[in-house]
This record gives C-alpha cells, structure tokens and sequence, in this order.
C-alpha cells in the first residue's frame, strides 16, 4: 500500500495530467528534492520558490486570478503564520467582489507533531485556519481520503487548504488506491527518485494508471460503529482514536469513531446522526484546547442536540502552552497520545445522567 | 546599472511630444477624475457614505495610466494589482463614474462589491481588475502569481501593480522585487510605487534610509525610475517607456512618481485641501492655457459640465436601494459569477 506521501504526489500527478493543475509550488517542492516529505518528487508542473511564505500564498492568489489552478505548499503549518491575511484575503475575494472573482487554488502545509519537532515543526493550524471564512479545509488519515481529498481540491473553483498530518505521511493504509500496484517495493521502485547522492537529474517517475477517484467535500466517515459513546476526530489522532475505541471493546465499551476529513464545511449530519444514537460526544484534535476547533462541534453539539445528550460533551486537545517541548515526555504531556484517549473514552462511558 | 534616472518636466518635454487632442483628452480627464474625487468626499460629509480614500492629487500620473493599458479579460490582456487611490486610472479606462459613486452609497448597485467595501476597492474582471483591499501592500504579492501566468502565456499583456510609498516599508513589496527578478525567470511586471510623502500622519522622512524608492530596484537588476507624477508629459513619457520595456522584454519596472495628496489620507484625517500640495491639474491648466491649446473658459466649462453631470448621477444613486441583509450569505464561495 502507499504511503501518505506517495497518495499525495500520485494524486497530484493525475491533477497535473487530468485536472488542469497548472503549478505545485514551494520552497524545496520540485526538483532536486520533491519537497521535504518527497510529496511532489517527479511532478512535471513542481517548482522551487524563494524562501517567502508570503510570496507562495501571494503567487498562489495571482496564478488564481489569472485562471491558473495552482497548488502551493508552505513547509511546514508553523511557518505558515506570517501569511494569515494573504489567506484572509483568498478567503474573501469572492465575497468582497460580491461574486466576481474565484480563485481555484490548493495551499497545502503539513501539520501536528509526531516527528519530534520541537517548537517551529510540531504545532497545529486547524483552530487558527477554522477561523477564516471562504476556504474548504481539509485533513486525511489515510493515503486512500489524502488521494482522494487531493483530487476534490484541485477540482474545486474555491481556495482549499490541505492539512496532512506529518505523523501520518509515512504510514502505509489499509486500502489500496486505484491503479497503485500491489507490491509496495514496486510502487517504490516506480515512483520514488533515489535517495542521495544519486544522480536524480536523469530520474523520471513511471506513474501507474491512476483514476479520478475522489473523496467528496464535506463528507465524514464512520470509521468504527459504536453505540455507548461518539468520538469525533481528524488528522494524527483519528488512528490513535480507533485503537483507543478497539481496544474499550475489550472491556465492553462500544465507541463510534468518526474521522471528519473535512473540516469545514463540516459534515454535521454524520455527527449529529451518531450522536442522536450515542448521546455521548468526544472531540479529540491536537490543536491547542481554547477555541479550538472541536469546542465549535461541542458548542453546536450543546445547542442543538441539549435534550439527546447523557453525559457533557468532553474535549480532548493539546495543552494551551506556548510550544511543543523536544524531549519526549514533553511532547507526550502536550499533545493527546492514545492512553489520553483511552482513559477520556472510559471517562466519559462511565457518565451517567 | 547606473542609478535610476530623476526624469524632470523639462527633460520629459524634449521628448516625443503629445498630440494636442491627447492632451485635451486628458485634461477632460483629469478634470472628470478629480471632480468625482470630490463628490464623494462631498458625500461623505453629507453622510451618503462612511468612510471616503482616494487619489485626488494623483491624475497627471494615473491619467496616463489609464491610457496605455491594453484592456480586457485574459492572459492576453492588462492584469491590475491598485491600491484605493487608482480612481482617475479607472476613469481613464473608460468606466463610468456612476459607479464609484454607487460604492461610496454602498448601493446593492455597487457592482465592485456589492455595498460590501469602501469607495475606491474597485474590481472588474472583465477588464482584469482585481480586488482591490485596504491592506496597503498584499497586491504586492500577488502581482507577480499574475505575471508569472502572462510570461508562460506569452503575448503582450502584463501586470501592472500600485501602491503608496509607506507600504514599501511592508515585507511584501521586497516580495515582490525577488519573485519578478529572479534570474532567467522574470516577469513582465509593472511596479509603480506614488510616492505622496506620507503615510497617513508620517512623513516619509524619518522613516526611509533610501534616497528615492526606485534605488530599491538596483540590487535586482529591476530597470526603475523616478519621475516627477505631478507633471503629465514626464509621467507620459516616463509611463510609455515603462510599458514598452515590460511589454516587449517582459521583465519588471520599477517606477516611482512623485505625487501629491490633495485632501489628506482619508476621511479620517478630515479630507479637507491641502493647499500647500502641488496640484497638477492646475499645472497642468497652466500649461495648456499657455501652450494657447485650452481657453481658461473651455476648462472652466469642461469643469461645470462635469461637476453638474456626476452631482446628478450622486443624486440617482440616493435613490438606489441597500443591499438586502440575507445577501450577507451569497459568494462566500463562487456561484459561477455575478449574479
């Protein structure tokens, strides 16, 4: 199976080809490198930017304008900061213009921690990037929804932002995606450029059949049914979420695991529909816990669904601190790891009205 | 490179000299473009309008502009990067002043936003205009995604960005000399920087080690130029130099023009006249009255004509309905174009 990674670039491959994606850019996207996660190795439209996180989103917006389809990576989400009114103002193009204007572009950055990253290659974006109107926003959990969110984006007439969980770009799914050989060695050999030194100049990727498959906007999916409680999550914890849920099936908890891959627009039937079944609710995001993300699911879960509810809305986030420390007790103490999401399911199975 | 060359009145007038209808073209003009400027700061202190920001001060420069962009929608054509103080450009391009005045009312008429953004946020894109903001300097980083398309397309058409000199301070203005210079990979990209001295209540000295903003352009191998924008025939001159060089070696310009800012920042530092600024336009008036081309009677009328036409196309916008409050939900994303 391939990696997230991989799922990326071939996705980005048939958008290139099919799709009408015109740039994919960033520092360190196109060759010799092919991004810092090799994301982009091999792609004909790749190219390298100057080191300006304002200048990508900035080129992204004009290539829009002018009726490109670019799609533009920022290195990592803790650089992407110093661009939060370019996205505000991709945001509101349309809107401002009152419907003149469209920009059919992808900035993608990759987020959350996992990787030992310290302080400036750990953090989050969705709480920050759920406050900016105008955008589709999006984070997988697997290489099939990162193949398949991909190839919505770049058909989308709206700027899309496209959040793979670091954690995860490695990590092999459990089902293919179409067109991918079966052998992982031999996808490998097919697509991936040679570690250096090699000579990567006269490399050129042998791409496999891929197809259009797509994981529509706006779409949840139950990733394990459950009765007694809901847990809702996306991006490095969804994986951690369902293990946790396996493994309180043991002792008889039966938890439903929802892995929301589009964050906004957010899919509020599935949540509401398991949550009318469960009467029980847990977000688990990684993002710093004040106004995050998941308090807007357990705020709207309080207002709409008061009477259906047995227990109160619970939320596990990161710790509200600064950063995320390098040592590894510090960055287990600040971002929920499986054992905080174990013992936040049992906590909240054992609420009673 | 030697360094940007200061382009005087009289250095520019031993140029190719303007036909004598272009010149009265442009008068017409500047005259329709500052008469508009200050019907909608009269609206404002009527209360047709919050807020008023504008170019007044800036015709003899944006005049010219106007004139030379190759206008339409595409890859083929002029693509537009303003601030809000473009007004004569857009007059220049041949729109319709009732519009500006609609954006001022924020009439659901506006067809810029709708009564959505303040006067002088123009867009269009059936002529390439794109959305234009209030922070001073983000069209500095877009400019160059637009002119990266052009070069690719190839054709004439490029990008013209604007901005005041304060907003040079911002990181995206050395965005954009980087991206537009880069080596073997330039674009053709029109940088204008109206250098009116101020930023709001701050004076440009105290706040720039740089002599002229043009002398930016050097480290980039960016051809750029100081002309004096109070002066239509320098601004002519220097203008169709620029656009030559851009539209032809497709690479980026640099040019900074000297201009005046006739009734203050904005609304909120009152928009009253600032007599002590040069104002081209009577500069300008002088010239032509001298040159025997216009009598001080044909101008006058040419202001009255104006003054009597955009005072009644303000009074028709009065009438005009507000947006509805539910239209607050309509574009957030694109519904396939205006509707």
């Amino acid at each position: 199976m391939a990696t997230m990674a991989q799922a990326i670039r071939m996705a980005l491959h048939y958008a290139e080809e099919n799709l009408g994606v015109t740039d994919v850019f960033g520092e360190d996207v196109g060759p010799p490198l092919g991004g810092a996660f090799t994301a982009t190795q091999g792609l004909k439209t790749a190219w390298n930017s100057p080191l300006d996180e304002r200048g990508i989103v900035g080129a992204a917006i004009g290539l829009a304008l002018a009726g490109q389809r670019p799609v533009a990576e920022i290195q990592f989400c803790d650089y992407i900061y110093n661009t939060i009114d370019l996205l505000k103002l991709a945001g509101n193009a349309c809107w401002s213009s009152n419907g003149d204007w469209n920009l059919p572009m992808v900035v993608m950055t990759i987020v959350g921690s996992g990787i030992r990253g310290s302080v400036y290659h750990s953090h989050s974006f969705d709480a920050t990037m759920t406050h900016i109107p105008g955008w589709f926003i999006v984070m997988p959990s697997t290489p099939l929804d990162a193949y398949g969110l991909m190839v919505s984006a770049c058909k989308q007439d709206n700027p899309v932002m496209y959040l793979p969980p670091k954690a995860l770009l490695r990590a092999r799914g459990e089902e293919p995606i179409p067109g991918e050989p079966g052998d992982d060695k031999q996808l490998s050999k097919l697509i991936d450029a040679p570690p250096p030194p090699a000579d990567r100049s006269k490399w050129t990727p042998q791409w496999p059949a891929l197809t259009g498959y797509e994981v529509p906007l706006g779409k949840a999916k139950v990733v394990r049914e459950g009765k007694d409680l809901t847990v809702v999550s996306y991006g490095r914890t969804l994986p951690l979420c369902r293990k946790a849920a396996d493994a309180a099936a043991e002792e008889g908890i039966s938890a439903e695991v929802i892995d929301l891959r589009t964050l906004w627009p957010y899919d509020w039937e599935a949540i509401q529909a398991s949550v009318a079944k469960t009467g029980k609710v847990l977000c688990v995001n990684e993002d710093t816990e004040v106004t995050n993300f998941g308090e807007h699911l357990i705020r709207r879960a309080v207002s709409e669904l008061f009477y259906q509810l047995l227990a109160p809305p619970q939320l596990l986030a990161g710790k509200f601190v600064p950063g995320i420390g390098l040592a590894d007790p510090l960055e287990m103490a600040s971002v929920p790891q499986q054992p905080d999401i174990a013992r936040a399911i049992r906590e909240l199975h054992a609420m009673e009205p | 490179m030697t360094r940007p060359k200061l382009v005087t009145s009289k250095e520019a007038a031993q140029g190719p000299a303007l036909e004598p209808e272009r010149l009265v073209q442009i008068h017409e003009l500047m005259v329709k473009a500052r008469v508009l400027e200050e019907r909608l700061i009269q609206m404002y202190k009527q209360g047709h309008g919050y807020f008023w920001i504008g170019g007044p001060g800036e015709e003899a420069f944006n005049v010219p502009l106007g004139l030379m962009v190759k206008k339409g929608q595409g890859l083929e054509y002029d693509f537009h990067h303003w601030h809000y103080r473009n007004s004569a450009t857009l007059l220049a391009m041949g729109e319709d002043p009732i519009n500006p005045l609609r954006q001022m009312k924020n009439t659901a008429s506006d067809p810029y936003s709708g009564g959505r953004n303040f006067v002088g946020h123009f867009s269009k894109r059936e002529w390439n205009i794109c959305p234009v903001s209030s922070p001073i300097e983000v069209q500095y980083s877009m400019a160059p995604g637009t002119a990266i398309a052009q070069k690719r397309h190839g054709g004439d058409g490029i990008t013209i960005v604007t901005g005041g000199d304060a907003g040079t301070a911002e990181g995206d203005f050395a965005t954009c000399l980087v991206w537009s210079s880069r080596k073997g990979q330039e674009v053709p990209l029109l940088i204008i920087v109206t250098n009116n001295r101020w930023g709001i209540s701050t004076p440009y000295e105290g706040q720039h080690g740089e002599e002229r903003i043009s002398d930016r352009g050097r480290a980039f191998n960016i051809r750029s130029r100081t002309v004096d924008g109070n002066d239509v025939f320098a601004s002519w001159e220097a203008l169709q130099e620029a656009f030559t060089y851009v539209r032809a070696e497709r690479k980026p310009y640099l040019l900074e023009a000297n201009v005046s800012r006739l009734y203050g920042h904005s609304s909120a530092d009152g928009a009253n006249l600032h007599g002590e600024e040069v104002d081209c336009l009577k500069r300008f008036e002088e010239k032509l009255q001298g040159e025997g081309l216009l009598t001080r009677e044909q101008m006058d009328a040419v202001r009255r004509r104006w003054t009597d036409e955009i005072a009644e196309l303000a009074r028709r916008v009065r009438e005009e309905p507000l947006p509805a409050p539910e239209s607050i939900w309509r574009h957030v994303y694109w519904e396939g174009g205006k509707r």
